[in-house]
């Protein structure tokens, strides 16, 4: 799983896919999770990354980036 | 090392310059109190959902809206409009207030009678009113308010058989100018059924005519149609006057003053477009000092606002079920509260906040209520920060209508607490449980 090529992320959470023309905002965390995905990156590795530095509990942060993933693969800006 | 605090991932697409149904406000505030209680503590104590009603706005709001007529004309009454808020507790705050009692059925009357409120303080309005509530309202003295010919021929029958001379007036419908025009309730002015009505009043000499009323719609967001209604009031008057050398006692300009809640498809919000006490009685004050009236035997004027005092007064409290992904993306939220608890959802584009503060990322959001039933959408679209499962909302603005017209439906109604003035919390109505079904339904015999 990866960031497409063509999509620019700004330090402020703006991104721009220069592939669709859409642009998107992002909280914080959202700007972490793609700028990890910027290298490719598998779901365990990821989880295993935010679980280490957010309190959170477990089930709610696999719920959580599960859906998150979802709506950027729905958006188009990650490959698989 | 210890560990950040965490926050839901978000994204949000940009639709630059395109207004949208989820409107122009992002960031979304809290309440995480209900006068200086704990929303958390009200929750853990009472359970989720909760209805909670603070007195002290209930009196500051009604002290507001009497100071506002009062002000402005010297013979003013407040009757506590009982069906937008009829809790034995809520309606005897408004009763220690000096409002008295209005009344559109027998329970209802019933109801004000069992609060302590004088029969004579007690108006009774509505198309429904049998033969037994009207001799016990005659009986009491109480001021009826004439709805339909029926009812006025019923009242010349029970006048005959009957020691007392009622206490009555008519309710008068009119065009003032507004959308809908509420025709249904009482006799018309532009026909001239109330003049006849009136007429036939009088000539019987049964019947002690005593106030003209008018309840001209509901949410009416100007003054300036209670300024024609009470003109139109004042020329009946005037005409009763010249003919019978009758002098009406008050003039009921009803309810129908809207609250800061944003009805559905408004454009702005409800906040910014809800006229103030004070424009409304501007507009019905200076009709009357202006008008040709005696100013020695001014009719006291009588008000049956029930909305824009008690709405702000009561919230509903809740917690989130679930968050699941619609088949479009977009984000839905789950909450214990349904429209069987807000029946204003109907109407309103109720507001509706996070009970602690969260950060300034929202996503488009539809907040569904839990019952398994597809009309159960409490905002259909809603910017709204991300709350996990067991997280608390807020429903500000509630108080009107919603605890009368209420349903019991799918699951039980939850408790009701009134927080008195020096913050203490009182269950004012208990929430059922299977005995309160019990108490009430009978199966035959023969099906075991």
């Amino acid at each position: 799983m990866k960031l497409k090529s063509n999509v620019a992320i700004s330090d402020s959470g703006f991104v721009f896919d220069a592939n669709t023309g859409e642009s998107y905002s992002l909280n914080p965390i959202g700007i972490e999770i793609l700028n990890e995905l910027k290298q490719s990156k598998i779901t365990e590795d990821l989880f295993a990354y935010l679980n280490n530095k957010y309190e959170v509990a477990e089930f709610t942060l696999e719920q959580n980036l599960m859906d998150f993933l979802s709506q950027l693969k729905q958006y188009g800006i990650i490959d698989e | 090392m210890s560990k950040l605090a965490y926050e839901r991932p978000i994204i949000n697409k940009i639709n630059a310059g395109v207004p949208d149904k989820y409107g122009m406000q992002t960031q979304v505030g809290s309440i995480p109190y209900i006068d200086e209680i704990p929303v958390e503590k009200l929750l853990s104590e009472y359970g989720s959902p909760l209805y909670a009603v603070s007195e002290k706005i209930i009196r500051r709001k009604y002290r507001e809206a009497h100071k506002a007529f009062s002000s402005r004309y010297p013979k003013v009454q407040f009757a506590w409009s009982y069906k937008t808020n009829y809790l034995d507790a809520i309606c005897k705050v408004y009763h220690s207030e000096g409002s008295w009692a209005e009344v559109v059925s027998g329970f209802e009357y019933d109801k004000a009678i069992l609060n302590g409120v004088e029969g004579h303080h007690i108006i009774f309005n509505g198309p429904d009113k049998s033969e037994e509530d009207l001799k016990k309202a005659v009986e009491n003295k109480s001021l009826i308010h004439i709805d339909h010919f029926d009812e006025l021929y019923m009242l010349l029958a029970i006048a005959d058989s009957s020691k007392e001379r009622p206490k009555v007036a008519i309710r008068i419908n009119m065009d003032t100018g507004i959308h809908p025009q509420w025709d249904r309730f009482g006799f018309n002015y532009e026909n001239g059924e109330a003049w006849n009505a009136l007429n036939r009043i009088l000539v019987s000499k049964k019947l002690d005519l005593v106030g003209l009323h008018t309840h001209i719609g509901t949410y009416i967001m100007s003054g300036a149609p209670y300024a024609v209604a009470t003109s139109k009031l004042i020329d009946l008057a005037l005409r009763v006057d010249e003919k019978f050398n009758h002098k009406i006692k008050y003039l009921d300009l009803g309810g129908g003053f809207a609250s800061a809640n944003t009805l559905k498809g408004a454009y702005l919000s409800g906040k910014d477009t809800c006229p103030s006490y004070a424009d409304y009685a501007d507009a019905i004050t200076n009709t009357i000092l202006n008008s040709e009236l005696d100013p020695n035997n001014l009719p006291t004027l009588i008000l049956e606002t029930g909305r824009a005092l008690v709405d702000e007064a009561g919230y509903i409290l809740g917690t989130v079920l679930a968050n699941k992904r619609l088949a479009d993306g977009r984000r839905s939220m789950i909450i214990d509260i349904g429209i069987n608890m807000l029946f204003t959802s109907f109407w309103y584009d109720h507001d509706m906040v996070p009970a602690k503060p969260k950060s300034q990322f929202t996503e488009d959001t539809s907040i569904y209520g839990p019952l398994c039933m597809n009309i159960d959408v409490i905002r259909s679209a809603i910017r709204f920060p991300s709350l996990e499962k067991g997280e608390n909302v807020v429903i500000p603005r509630i108080g009107a209508y919603n605890m009368t017209q209420w349903l019991q439906f799918i699951t039980y109604r939850p408790n009701i607490v009134l927080i008195d003035q020096e913050g203490k919390t009182h269950v004012i109505r208990k929430k059922e449980t299977m005995d309160t079904f019990k108490a009430q339904e009978i199966s035959p015999k023969y099906l075991g």
